[in-house]
Parts: C-alpha cells; sequence; structure tokens
C-alpha cells in the first residue's frame, strides 16, 4: 500500500445548490475516501461566501474544508471527479501534513530555545504570567498548527 | 514635559538630516516596518485560509507586497506567497483588482 499523508481539501458549490445537493456531494466524497481506504478527519461547511472574483458566472459560492487523510490515488481520484461535476465550480487540493510537520517542529525548536536561555539566565523555563511586555502572551500557548481566523 | 512632536512629525528630527531625508518626501511618512510579522508574532504556520493574516500584504491593487516593504524575512515571504497564490485560487482573495 502507498503512504498515508494528510490532505486539505477545498471546494465551492455552486450558490444555487440547496442544502441537500452540497450534504449529497460530501456523501460521495465520503464514499471515495473509504473505498481507497482512507479516513475523513474533519468537514468544515464555511457557508455562502462571496468570492473575490467571478467564477463561472457566480459571485458567490459555497465553501467546503474537508481534512483527509489518504494516499495519493485517493486524492487523484477526488480530484478528478470534482472536475467533472459541474456543482463544483473550484476545488483545491492541497498536502498539508509536511507543512504541518515542519511548523510545529519549528515551534518546538524555539520554545526549546528560549527555555534553554531562560535557564541561562536562571529564570524558569517557561514565561510567567505577568511577566514581560503584556502583549506578547502568545509567548507559550502559541502551538502554531491552528491559526487564528 | 519635552515631549512635543518636534523629533517625530517634524521633517528631518535630529537623526536624518545629514542624509538627505530632507529631499525625498518618501522617507519621512513611510515608516517601514523593520520586523517580519510572522516572526515577531511567532507565526509558524501561514495558513492560506486566513485571509485576516494575508490581507495586510495585499495593497489595493491585489498585488503582492515585496519583502522590502513589508519588511517580511525570507523564509516567511516564501511560505506567504504559497498561500496567498492559494488563497487566490479559491476566490478568498482577488488576483487583481482594478
Amino acid at each position: 500500500m502507498s503512504t498515508t499523508r494528510q490532505y486539505e481539501l477545498v471546494y465551492i458549490v455552486t450558490p444555487d445548490a440547496s442544502e441537500q445537493e452540497i450534504a449529497d456531494l460530501h456523501t460521495q466524497i465520503e464514499q471515495i475516501v473509504q473505498r481507497f481506504g482512507g479516513t475523513l478527519d474533519k468537514t468544515e461547511n464555511w457557508g455562502r461566501k462571496r468570492l473575490a472574483y467571478d467564477i463561472a458566472h457566480h459571485r458567490e459560492g459555497n465553501y467546503v474544508v474537508e481534512t483527509i487523510s489518504g494516499s495519493g490515488e485517493l486524492m487523484k481520484e477526488i480530484d478528478r471527479r470534482l472536475r467533472v461535476i459541474d456543482q463544483v465550480i473550484r476545488h483545491l487540493v492541497v498536502r498539508v501534513d509536511e507543512e504541518l510537520r515542519v511548523a510545529q517542529r519549528t515551534g518546538e525548536a524555539r520554545k526549546k530555545f528560549t527555555a534553554r536561555r531562560r535557564v541561562a539566565r536562571g529564570l524558569p523555563p517557561e514565561r510567567q504570567p505577568g511577566e514581560g511586555r503584556g502583549d506578547s502572551d502568545s509567548d507559550i500557548d502559541m502551538e502554531g498548527v491552528e491559526v487564528q481566523r | 514635559m519635552r515631549e512635543e512632536r518636534g523629533s517625530r512629525g517634524g521633517r528631518g528630527g535630529d537623526k536624518k538630516e545629514g542624509k538627505g531625508g530632507a529631499d525625498s518626501p518618501r522617507r519621512g511618512f513611510f515608516r517601514r516596518r523593520r520586523v517580519c510579522k510572522f516572526c515577531a508574532e511567532k507565526i509558524d504556520y501561514i495558513n492560506y485560509k486566513d485571509v485576516r493574516l494575508l490581507a495586510p500584504f495585499l495593497p489595493e491593487r491585489g498585488k503582492i507586497q515585496p519583502r522590502r516593504i513589508s519588511g517580511t524575512c525570507a523564509l516567511h515571504q516564501r511560505k506567504l506567497q504559497v498561500a496567498i497564490k492559494r488563497a487566490r485560487q479559491l476566490a478568498l482573495i482577488p488576483y487583481v483588482t482594478e
């Protein structure tokens, strides 16, 4: 079997599609994912949003974001299917596992680095509440993976 | 106290006088951001779905702001560039604005 990777799929459905049709599309994707032995980790429905420019004469679109773990073949199939479906006016598949891993690693490295320097200065390794300038309280809790919206 | 606007707003305070800062109007008002936003705020992953994060790097025209103006470091500018291009494909951000 091929290796499992994590992908993010974003697709935009026409604004005139009903809730039901959007749900149907979602189940279609779910089925493909299952057929290829992948997992659907997360689904986010952003609902109707204004497009920054017209796509296929539409000014709005329904955004759906799915996080999928699976093989490259799986994503290839999804990509092919979405291309064919007319209701989907735009879609994008991005591989995210590597980027997130890099982000996490840099975050951890920085944490370690600051901890080492703080210890060298005779301070506790973690930033204490109320220490330093008030604006940089993002010091510790920032895991780097989930960026605020 | 002596906190009149003199040193800041007045053209060419005490520092810039020697360097022709007075004749080029740009230098005066464009206060440059020297620090990379992503380094300063410790943002490791530049999310392409986060329009609010990307918006400050897109001036009116919709072009990607060069590093020399935004002050972003090379590493983050590269990542930002990819994120912006992805966001453009998804119509979250315009390619061009008239």
